[in-house]
């Protein structure tokens, strides 16, 4: 066993990256003592996986824990490191099913959900079966789509929409439904058509719920990726984990489960960066309270 | 203030035996306005005022055309109310200025929806906005201004439709009363440099008298008109008119029909 401990942190890293980057986009300007006030932010979130990564490291060479049962955190960075061309490989192929179903996802979820608003026949015809859909098992559904679509793309993507669209539409419904009456009056006043309210007031003030929908469903995409390719791919994490586990290879299971962790964090990220970029007000009026 | 833009052709409203009721969804039925008849001349500051939840926002809504009358007539110009003339420019009591927009793009918003184009809309708010005393903040998100600024953006954005009729309603409800008459002596000003003929509710006894020529007391729901008072104050006005004998008179009259009604109110409930 090879002990890098410099080299432990990158892979291994995912708790802390999601709570550095709630301490960033918190934090304003880095003055002197505004850094110093933003690293203790952050202490917390990085030293509190830290210290549960040294207990699992120091519980595993102290009990002599067999490392295809619990191998230590340093033996699944070092493997990892080791087969870092297959893993990249694997990765690769989650990341393009994990962002390709995630778009169409948010697609679909924006014309349905916008739909919906503008038709409320269509509203009451589809809300039973969207929340229908939810409670379709996932478990039960993704080896009939490897059957009807086979091991390509289409059926994680499909599985990625299914697990994903539900919390966006929700959250968008919510959002039109919160627009104020009077605001929509005063439009009418003005002389605007539906179309025209839609796409100056209901819309745009739907877009923080819709954020929030969005995040929500980004780590669900991910989960979703994994698990149709658990069930049968070539390629992907999903896949790689099934059949890393199959031959004791524990430790990569875990490099997966922290590769998987990273994907979803970085997803995380990128909404929020979108966020500010498309709602400059919302982060402004937040900031002015 | 000097003048800026074309002042619209004020109009007359007139409204002939209007009647209005709402039908609940369990088949109750509240008549909210019962024969009412209410008219404005061109140029006119007319004020209604009345006990909450008396109607006076049904009567509103039927002028700007977001409802209809059970019965009546409204007429614009003595020609029957065509909303799609879109002669009523309305301001709600909320600011209702969008988060999401500057104050300029809040202010051109009336002037995007009927399709003017962005460098008139523009240059019409711009110059508004010197008027309006929020020079500087064109490009400010709402969130930055305060209460009154925000009233100020939310009447230009009412001015800026150039429409004949404005229609307030308690816009000034939920400010402090300083900045209250502030906003009051601004409108009178603002009155005075466009010409629109207004019709203003309020709950202000005090807010009517001085800022109206004329105004309605409705009785409690369903709402009939109670009585007219012509204000017979000497314009332009200058604040300190509230201290005269005259002022004292008329707002002791209008409190005293207005009381008698809050209590029937009241006592429906």
């Amino acid at each position: 066993m090879s002990e890098t401990a410099p080299n432990a942190t990158p892979a291994l890293s995912p708790p802390v990256k999601p709570s550095a980057a709630g301490g960033g986009y918190a934090s304003g300007a880095p003055s002197g003592s505004g850094r110093a006030a933003a690293l203790m932010r952050l202490a917390p979130g990085i030293l509190l996986p830290l210290g549960l990564l040294l207990v699992w490291q120091l519980y595993c060479s102290w009990a002599n824990v067999d490392p295809t049962v619990l191998p230590t955190p340093t033996r699944i960075v070092s493997q990892l490191f080791d087969a870092r061309q297959i893993a990249w490989e694997h990765t690769e192929q989650t990341l393009k099913e994990t962002v390709i179903g995630f778009c169409v996802s948010v697609l679909v979820a924006i014309v349905i959900a916008t739909a919906m608003d503008q038709l409320a026949w269509l509203r009451r015809a589809l809300y039973p079966m969207l929340i229908a859909s939810q409670t379709i098992p996932v478990i039960a559904i993704a080896p009939l789509m490897i059957i009807w679509f086979g091991f390509g793309l289409l059926p994680k993507v499909l599985l990625i929409v299914l697990v994903t669209f539900f919390p966006i539409v929700v959250a968008l419904l919510d959002g039109f439904a919160a627009t104020e009456p009077e605001a929509m009056d005063l439009l009418r006043t003005m002389g605007a058509k539906r179309r025209q309210a839609f796409r100056l007031l209901r819309f745009p003030g739907a877009l923080p719920n819709f954020f929030t929908g969005l995040r929500i469903s980004a780590t669900y995409a991910v989960l979703a990726a994994i698990f149709a390719e658990y069930v049968g791919a070539f390629h992907g994490l999903g896949i790689w984990m099934s059949q890393s586990k199959s031959s004791f290879r524990t430790d990569l299971v875990f490099g997966a489960i922290g590769i998987c962790a990273l994907i979803s964090v970085a997803l995380f990220m990128l909404i929020a960066i979108l966020a500010r970029f498309v709602m400059p007000w919302y982060f402004a009026a937040r900031k002015g309270r | 203030m000097a003048a800026t833009s074309a002042p619209p052709a004020a109009a007359t409203i007139d409204l002939r035996g209007i009647d209005k009721t709402f039908r609940g969804r369990r088949g109750g039925e509240v008549a909210v306005l019962r024969d009412v008849d209410f008219s404005a001349r061109a140029g006119e500051f007319v004020s209604v005022i009345g006990p909450s939840g008396c109607g006076k926002s049904t009567l509103f809504k039927l002028i700007a055309g977001l409802d209809r009358a059970d019965a009546g007539t409204l007429a614009v110009n003595d020609k029957p109310l065509d909303p799609k003339d879109h002669p009523v420019a309305y301001m709600p009591q909320k600011d209702l200025l969008f988060p999401w927009r500057s104050v300029r793009k809040n202010v051109v918003l009336p002037l995007e929806i009927a399709g003017v184009g962005k460098e008139e809309a523009r240059a019409r708010a711009d110059r508004l906005f010197p008027l309006f005393g929020l020079e500087g903040f064109e490009d400010a998100y709402p969130f930055a201004l305060s209460g009154g600024m925000r009233q100020r953006a939310a009447l230009m954005r009412t001015v800026i439709q150039e429409r004949p009729l404005m229609l307030l309603d308690e816009p000034f409800g939920a400010l402090d009363s300083l900045t209250r008459t502030d906003m009051q002596e601004f409108l009178l000003d603002v009155w005075d440099e466009f010409g629109h003929t207004i019709v203003f509710i309020t709950h202000d006894i005090r807010e009517a008298i001085y800022l109206s020529d004329r105004i309605y007391v409705m009785t409690a729901r369903p709402a009939r008109v109670r009585m007219e008072v012509t204000v017979d104050l000497a314009r332009p006005r200058p604040l300190d008119v509230i201290a005269t004998p005259r002022f004292a008179e008329l707002e002791a009259q209008l409190l005293h029909a207005l009381r008698e009604e809050n209590r029937q109110q009241e006592a429906a409930r």
